[in-house]
């Protein structure tokens, strides 16, 4: 009788199961192909990017390990330490021009009210050109001659810049180039956040006597602080894997003023045909994005809290 | 479509593309391809290899040409079946170490001299030394060119051009400089006068252009270097040699003509394609090349042959040779390496045939006559490929006559080992000396040779 009733229990369990299983496999299916997905573009090519940062391979024989001896050359490569001074110069100016600018375009974006569509429009639209060509542009841009940046200078009588050519100049260039191209997805992003904002909220600071500047310091940022705070740190990871604009516009130089480490990564793995090198790079570089990563996942589980 | 079987229909395609991904590896094994391509070792056995660098079809006339001398070969030799890659450019670095990774590299691959001591020093091709008597061409190739495919005894390598590096310069703008395009310089003195005056021309006009950017500044301080007399290493390789009177004097050639003449433009950190641009354009009067650079610049950048000339290295005592060649998988079968072998003599190291059947390139209205490819220098091969290549000529072969005089006493010069990481440390004392006016030669030759020594050191 006993033996019966298990036997009973256990059938149902597995008729709930297969049950269960029928119901979600719809589910199990698109979640499988995400898998799928992130297994062969993302973490396979991370895992090896690891185990190539301690090996010695030339893909036609098998890999030699090396322990650090990848990670000794790269920090020992003069180019080192002024990769990751860029790299870090560069978010910093970034940040600085690069996270005000697409919060203030939101802003003056959505208090508009004419043209708002045609407007959006206009600051998205560096986004939808391909990177390559946006930054062949500002090369045209910056050209000490005949460059569009100059001739303006010429025109209101200010001496024309070196930009590209100069040391000093050469970063702050390409940060400018950055900029640019991402306003549009950081200004759609902030204009969202903006529109979300209750308009009791603005009304009763103007009852209040607030003027724009307290309404922004008082209801806008405390309203948005989640989506800046998210963007800050997403920001600083996009902004430290600088390469385009590098190895578009400047090549690492002038004396070595923009290479960057996705930069000499490229180089290591690329013209230097050191694969290993470039993998000990890729993993500092992953190592510190991963501390940043960390802070994003915190803040964005702290928002559903 | 019902969601769950798109669900499932998406997972099982994703499944199957990615064990499709995973297995390509498998099928050049060198068991595999020995399969495939060759079941017996007997000479007329069945073989089939793959190679690089077929003309793209973008360039229907030379594609033609590469097909019908494939279907002449394969009908002599029937045993051996060719599969063909076409590509432009037919080397991108960033797919080089993904092909030979991902197991999709031709059995015979197309390479630069640039990058044939790298290859050999990371054992991607495959040493050819014992399958050389096969080709009867070779004992009559320049040794120096040979030299470029060779590490020790061993050869990994055919050459398919040669030439040494010289002065490409506009004919045009020298004529409306004042200048005579028929006496181009002989010395860098002539050079700086020449460069002030076609700077003069006007805004947007440069009279001398260089490199000094994504290594390319560094590879041309090394030919310049050569030309007057220095070395970039030691004999032994060991250590750096550039600190030298000749280092010095590269940079202070350029310095003058670039601060003091101002007849190097406003724009530096050039790279290759930006002076082949310039010289396209036509506002570009001189800069360190080869024949090669006219015809880039007639075929890619809208020049045309007859508006430039080429002239020796300006008081040369060496050259940087450059050219381009063919290596071999290091999976391909003794068999494949044989047929490929055979199949590269055929094509481009016979004269009156394949690359130097100049008569049909003419007839096909393909630019014949510049001197792009000296592979056996006075051997009788090579005064009937020079004789040919004069007779069926399409561009004035005059403009470059004194390139091909002056070339020829010049003796050839290797690149250095680690030569990219050389040239990216010397990429920033060029940019240094081009982009500011108080730069410090001697310190920056000092700090360039500190880094290459240490470069130099951990590669012995």
């Amino acid at each position: 009788m006993t033996t019966m009733t298990v036997k009973g229990s256990r059938r149902r369990t597995t008729g709930a199961v297969r049950r269960g299983v029928r119901r979600n496999l719809t589910a199990y299916g698109f979640l499988c192909a995400a898998l799928i997905c992130f297994a062969f573009f993302s973490w396979y090519p991370m895992v090896r990017e690891f185990l190539l940062s301690f090996q010695k391979t030339n893909f036609v024989g098998p890999p030699e390990w090396v322990g650090l001896d990848n990670f000794r050359t790269v920090i020992d490569d003069s180019a080192f330490a002024p990769a990751w001074i860029n790299t870090a110069a560069f978010t910093g100016l970034a940040l600085i021009v690069g996270y005000a600018v697409p919060f203030v375009a939101a802003i003056v974006l959505n208090e508009l009210r004419h043209a708002k569509a045609y407007l959006r429009f206009v600051v998205y639209l560096p986004v939808m050109l391909p990177p390559a060509v946006a930054v062949l542009l500002f090369k045209w841009f910056y050209d000490p001659g005949p460059g569009l940046f100059n001739q303006i200078l010429g025109f209101v009588h200010l001496p024309g810049l070196s930009w590209l050519d100069s040391t000093s100049t050469a970063l702050i260039s390409l940060v400018i180039v950055s900029t640019w191209m991402n306003l549009g997805t950081g200004t759609l992003i902030y204009l969202a956040a903006l529109q979300s904002i209750p308009s009791e909220l603005y009304e009763a600071a103007e009852l209040d006597g607030a003027g724009l500047f307290k309404r922004i310091w008082h209801v806008t940022v405390p309203q948005t602080k989640l989506i800046l705070l998210v963007m800050l740190l997403l920001q600083i990871v996009a902004t430290m894997q600088v390469f385009i604009e590098p190895y578009l516009l400047t090549g690492g130089g002038p004396e070595n003023a923009t290479v960057t480490v996705a930069y000499l990564m490229y180089q290591y793995a690329f013209s230097f045909g050191n694969f290993g090198g470039g993998g000990a790079l890729g993993l500092m570089l992953m190592i510190v994005l991963m501390v940043f990563s960390a802070i994003y996942l915190r803040v964005s589980r702290d928002d559903k809290n | 479509m019902k969601p769950r079987n798109l669900a499932i229909l998406l997972a099982a395609g994703l499944a199957l593309g990615a064990a499709g991904c995973g297995g390509s590896d498998s099928g050049s094994t060198p068991e595999a391809t020995s399969s495939q391509g060759s079941a017996a070792p007997s000479g007329d056995a069945p073989v089939s290899f793959s190679i690089g660098c077929k003309p793209p079809k973008s360039n229907p006339k030379e594609a033609a040409q590469w097909d019908a001398d494939v279907a002449a070969f394969q009908k002599l030799n029937p045993n051996i079946t060719i599969d063909s890659k076409d590509a432009f450019p037919c080397i991108v670095p960033e797919t080089f170490q993904a092909k030979l990774a991902g197991g999709e590299m031709e059995d015979a691959f197309y390479v630069y001299y640039t990058d044939v001591q790298k290859i050999i020093a990371s054992g991607q091709a495959a040493d050819i030394t014992p399958y050389l008597d096969t080709v009867s061409t070779l004992k009559d190739i320049r040794p120096d060119v040979m030299s470029v495919f060779k590490s020790g005894d061993k050869v990994y390598g055919i050459p398919r051009t040669n030439y040494g590096t010289g002065l490409v310069y506009n004919r045009k703008l020298f004529t409306q400089a004042g200048l005579d395009p028929d006496a181009p310089p002989k010395t860098w003195t002539e050079v700086q006068a020449a460069a002030k005056k076609i700077a003069a021309l006007g805004p947007g006009y440069v009279g001398y252009g260089e490199y000094s950017a994504g290594n390319t500044g560094g590879w041309h301080f090394t030919v310049s270097i050569y030309g007057r007399g220095g070395e970039m290493v030691s004999p032994d390789g060991k250590t750096a040699a550039f600190n030298s009177p000749e280092g010095k004097a590269v940079l202070e050639n350029l310095k003058t003509m670039r601060w003091t003449d101002n007849s190097m433009g406003t724009k530096q950190l050039l790279r290759w394609e930006d002076l082949m641009r310039m010289m396209g354009s036509g506002k570009l009067g001189m800069m360190i090349g080869a024949p090669d650079v006219v015809q880039a610049v007639n075929n890619d950048f809208k020049g045309k042959f007859e508006d430039y000339g080429v002239t020796a290295l300006p008081e040369a005592k060496a050259s940087l040779s450059g050219g381009d060649g063919y290596m071999f998988n290091p999976k391909a079968t003794p068999e494949q390496i044989k047929a490929g072998l055979k199949w590269l003599e055929y094509r481009f190291l016979t004269p009156g045939q394949g690359q130097f059947n100049y008569e049909r390139s003419k007839t096909d209205g393909l630019p014949v006559g510049l001197p792009t490819t000296d592979l056996y220098g006075s051997a009788p091969e090579g005064v009937k490929i020079n004789e040919q290549r004069t007779q069926f000529a399409t561009v004035p072969v005059d403009h470059f006559k004194p390139y091909v005089e002056g070339a020829a006493n010049i003796p050839f010069k290797l690149e250095p080992p680690k030569a990219q990481e050389i040239y990216a440390v010397l990429d920033t004392a060029m940019s240094a000396v081009l982009t500011r006016q108080d730069a410090n030669i001697d310190q920056l030759l000092s700090d360039a040779e500190k880094k290459v020594n240490n470069i130099l050191a951990k590669s012995s």
